[in-house]
């Protein structure tokens, strides 16, 4: 306490507005937070911050997992797709067995953990073809993915007709599989819980593992991870694949929240996950970002989305502050890698 | 017949039916350093490239004690005891010294990396080769001369038998120098072959046991560093004879051109209240240690910098040169200090490299560019630079440092500038083509072009200019006469005004 106070004296003027320039985001976030309160201060409840971390768990899985390749200097558009491929995928196998428009007429009740299987191989797999045709052919991920973005969704689409009752939205769910997504543990939502143990593995992978280092190595400078002995093709292919997986988590997860999937679902996704990794300082440039800040970034998108309809603001007018949050985030966290001269 | 530690015989290498390696050879002996040398494009990096596993010979062979191998990779490399200093520094500078030095062999405790297990042994590493760095920090925040350090440690820990230095010193201080000379002779103690790039005869000289050199991708010859003299090194290197490592001096400084007054900056590195004048035709040298200023000094003339104080006269009339933009209407031009980041457009052709600083120029009168008058003005670059190119469309990262360097100043001449400022203007350039940029330089100021000069070289310093100024520590130590200067008295110039605190870094 004593050091930060003589530190606090110690400091010049210019050495605070650093420090103002530095937290810029968080400090604009907290005044939007203090508004909303002002504007109607039930917004200070234990019911709301509940729902704000319900609505972030899926969110920040996958913001989890496009963060790791945005470290590689990526970017992965399909991600949406992905999820409505997860999501499509587990509701047609997890539909009650009394319901009337079943995908599949005749499937026995499946353990949960088939389709999380099924959708978490799925998505993985198309995440690797993404990973491949990046380091083998050194195309610009942002060109790759967007393949994958439409190849995708015409094989999501076909596969969504191919169910008995036709192209119609899949409900009906398994209670078990809806309970997944609505239950608690102690109080806790088990979305909630979800989010929190993919976190944890996730920051061990990152920061405990030889790949989650290659990973940072890969996307802080390629050539110096091979230079040094890197395998890039796999560690690329790697942090795909993982991606892949968080996606087909995410997607099993959000079709049991909403309580319905179609070839639709998780359309939009992936700009709301790379808009929180920004936003949480995992930086475009490669090589930068932390657990911490995906985890920060999707709460604070969510907390100003979920505040701004609270106070039942125009969803326009919402629309037009969170592309300039975007914007505003990125060129601040530029800025603090900018050298003065 | 001797046995070598490395033997390499007969490496071709092309380019795009370009042959950049012609059946070269080179042998190290156990325990010595091995100097390779020749002209940037000699072909020098290539071979080693090709040795390292980066690139794959067209035909040769390599023998590891006389065991044939090839490297698939430079994983396979290292593995197999060969570990090279790069000489574009290959890092990953968002990350730590211990994440950077254990990159791609990561100690782990079981599934996991074994951080402890990583910092001890960067420690121990550092405190054996005499660094004071802290493993956890990240790279970043080093100057490039640390950097080194780190890069030449992480050689050195992988214990292996075949150490390639690619330029090492490049932006080392004497003191690093020494301390890397330290390194490398307990190094040669323990039978380590060293493989030496390097273009400083002086360093060379003292330190290597064999010389061989390349020219043009041929290997000219080997010997025994005690059987040659710079005289013979270079002239095995440009095939010709140089007589002088200078041209001469044949500019006469003329009245008073450039006043400058108390520039000071606002932000670190420093530059405190320096005044000085130049004359026309003039050739100012700046001359300082490592962080004197000299790069902060000219950036400030040139608007690169933000600054506390400072007044620029032109034949006594102020100028207002607060950003590069009006310097360059002031006709000021400046070439950086480093070529490959801020100098050149690696990818674009010579015609745009050479043009781009005066595109304005070549407006027709509906505002579109004329590109014949374009042309024409590369082809006279490149014939009154001697720029040595297949064409002008060749992309500029396939032209020796030198060229690059020559198009660069073309680029600025092209502009007609008044006052040049030149940063490093021979920094990794071979011996043949500085003289012919000291030659251009001298001619530059005998038109009348007032010229400053910044340089880490002192020899080149006091061959080229008509006057020194000396920095230290961010301040102005004193002007010399050339002619009547030498090496000491500079470099007690620049230790001025260092302070018993501050590192003394020569």
């Amino acid at each position: 306490m004593n050091k930060l106070r003589q530190k606090m004296a110690s400091m010049s003027g210019d050495d605070w507005k650093n420090l103002l320039i530095q937290n810029a985001i968080y400090i604009v976030i907290f005044v939007i937070i203090l508004v909303i309160i002002a504007q109607d201060p039930k917004f200070l409840s234990l019911r709301v911050f509940e729902n704000i971390l319900t609505q972030s768990s899926v969110r920040l899985i996958l913001a989890l997992g496009v963060a790791g390749i945005i470290i590689l200097q990526g970017t992965d558009l399909s991600l949406g797709r992905m999820v409505g491929f997860a999501a499509v995928i587990s509701a047609s196998m997890l539909q009650r067995a009394d319901y009337a428009a079943r995908f599949y007429p005749d499937m026995a009740a499946l353990p949960l953990f088939v389709p999380l299987l099924a959708a978490i191989v799925a998505c993985a797999l198309f995440s690797a073809i993404n990973g491949w045709v990046v380091a083998q052919f050194k195309i610009h991920p942002f060109l790759a993915t967007m393949g994958m973005m439409i190849t995708l969704y015409g094989i999501l689409s076909i596969y969504f007709a191919s169910g008995a009752p036709g192209p119609q939205p899949i409900g009906g769910h398994d209670p078990r599989y809806t309970e997944l997504a609505v239950g608690k543990v102690l109080g806790i939502p088990n979305l909630v819980i979800f989010a929190a143990v993919v976190s944890a593995i996730m920051w061990v992978i990152w920061n405990k593992t030889t790949f989650g280092k290659n990973m940072y190595a890969v996307g802080g400078n390629p050539e110096a991870a091979k230079v040094s002995g890197v395998n890039v093709m796999k560690t690329t292919v790697l942090v795909y694949v993982v991606a892949g997986v968080l996606y087909g988590v995410g997607g099993f997860l959000e079709a049991a929240r909403i309580g319905s999937a179609n070839n639709g679902t998780g359309f939009g996704y992936e700009l709301d996950a790379i808009a929180a990794c920004v936003v949480g300082g995992i930086s475009f440039s490669g090589g930068i970002g932390k657990v911490s800040g995906a985890i920060a970034g999707v709460l604070m998108f969510t907390i100003i989305t979920y505040g701004m309809t609270f106070v039942g603001m125009d969803q326009f007018i919402q629309y037009i502050i969170k592309g300039i949050i975007i914007v505003a985030a990125v060129a601040l966290d530029t800025k603090k890698y900018l050298k003065k001269v | 017949m001797q046995e070598y530690l490395l033997s390499i015989k007969g490496i071709s290498k092309s380019f795009s039916g370009v042959k950049v390696l012609d059946k070269v050879c080179l042998n190290v002996r156990a325990g010595t350093v091995h100097a390779l040398m020749g002209e940037n494009g000699a072909g020098k990096s290539t071979m080693m490239k090709c040795l390292f596993g980066i690139y794959r010979q067209d035909e040769g062979q390599f023998f590891l004690n006389g065991n044939e191998f090839n490297f698939e990779d430079p994983k396979h490399a290292l593995e197999n005891g060969v570990s090279m200093v790069h000489q574009e520094l290959n890092q990953v500078t968002q990350r730590t010294i211990a994440d950077n030095i254990w990159l791609g062999r990561y100690p782990k405790k079981g599934p996991f990396v074994d951080e402890k297990a990583m910092a001890r042994e960067t420690r121990a590493l550092f405190d054996k080769l005499g660094i004071h760095l802290d493993p956890s920090t990240r790279l970043e925040t080093l100057s490039v001369s640390q950097r080194q350090m780190v890069e030449i440690a992480k050689a050195v820990s992988y214990n292996a038998k075949i150490i390639v230095l690619d330029e090492p010193t490049s932006s080392l201080t004497e003191n690093e120098v020494r301390m890397l000379f330290d390194i490398i002779k307990v190094l040669k103690s323990q039978d380590v072959g060293i493989i030496y790039i390097s273009h400083k005869m002086d360093e060379i000289f003292e330190i290597s046991d064999d010389i061989s050199v390349l020219r043009d991708g041929k290997y000219i010859g080997t010997d025994s560093v005690d059987n040659l003299t710079m005289d013979k090194i270079v002239n095995m290197m440009v095939g010709r004879d140089l007589d002088h490592r200078f041209p001469p001096k044949s500019n006469v400084p003329g009245d008073v051109h450039l006043e400058v007054k108390n520039i000071s900056t606002k932000y670190a590195p420093y530059v405190r209240d320096v005044s000085f004048s130049l004359r026309r035709g003039e050739i100012l040298g700046i001359a300082g240690l490592v962080g004197a200023g000299r790069t902060e000094l000219v950036e400030s003339l040139f608007g690169a910098r933000t600054l506390t104080s400072g007044e620029v006269f032109m034949d006594g009339k102020k100028l207002d040169n607060s950003t590069p933009r009006k310097s360059i209407k002031n006709r000021f031009a400046l070439l950086t200090e480093e070529r490959r980041t801020t100098g050149i457009y690696p990818v674009a052709d010579v015609t745009f490299n050479s043009t781009i600083a005066n595109i304005a120029a070549y407006k027709n009168r509906f505002g579109l560019l004329q590109d014949k008058q374009i042309k024409e003005d590369t082809d006279t670059q490149i014939a009154n630079m001697r720029i040595k190119t297949p064409s002008k469309k060749e992309q500029l990262r396939s032209l020796s440092g030198g060229n690059q360097q020559k198009v660069i100043i073309g680029r600025w001449l092209l502009t007609n500038p008044d006052v040049l400022l030149l940063d490093e203007p021979t920094r990794g350039i071979d011996v043949g083509a500085k003289y012919e940029i000291y030659q251009l330089i001298i001619d530059l100021a005998a038109s009348g072009k007032s010229v400053i000069v910044v340089s880490s070289e002192m020899p080149e310093l006091i061959g080229i200019t008509n006057r020194i100024m000396v920095m230290s520590n961010g301040r102005m130590a004193g002007i010399v006469d050339t002619e009547k200067t030498d090496q000491t008295e500079i470099f007690h110039l620049a230790m001025k005004h260092l302070t018993n605190n501050k590192e003394v870094e020569v």
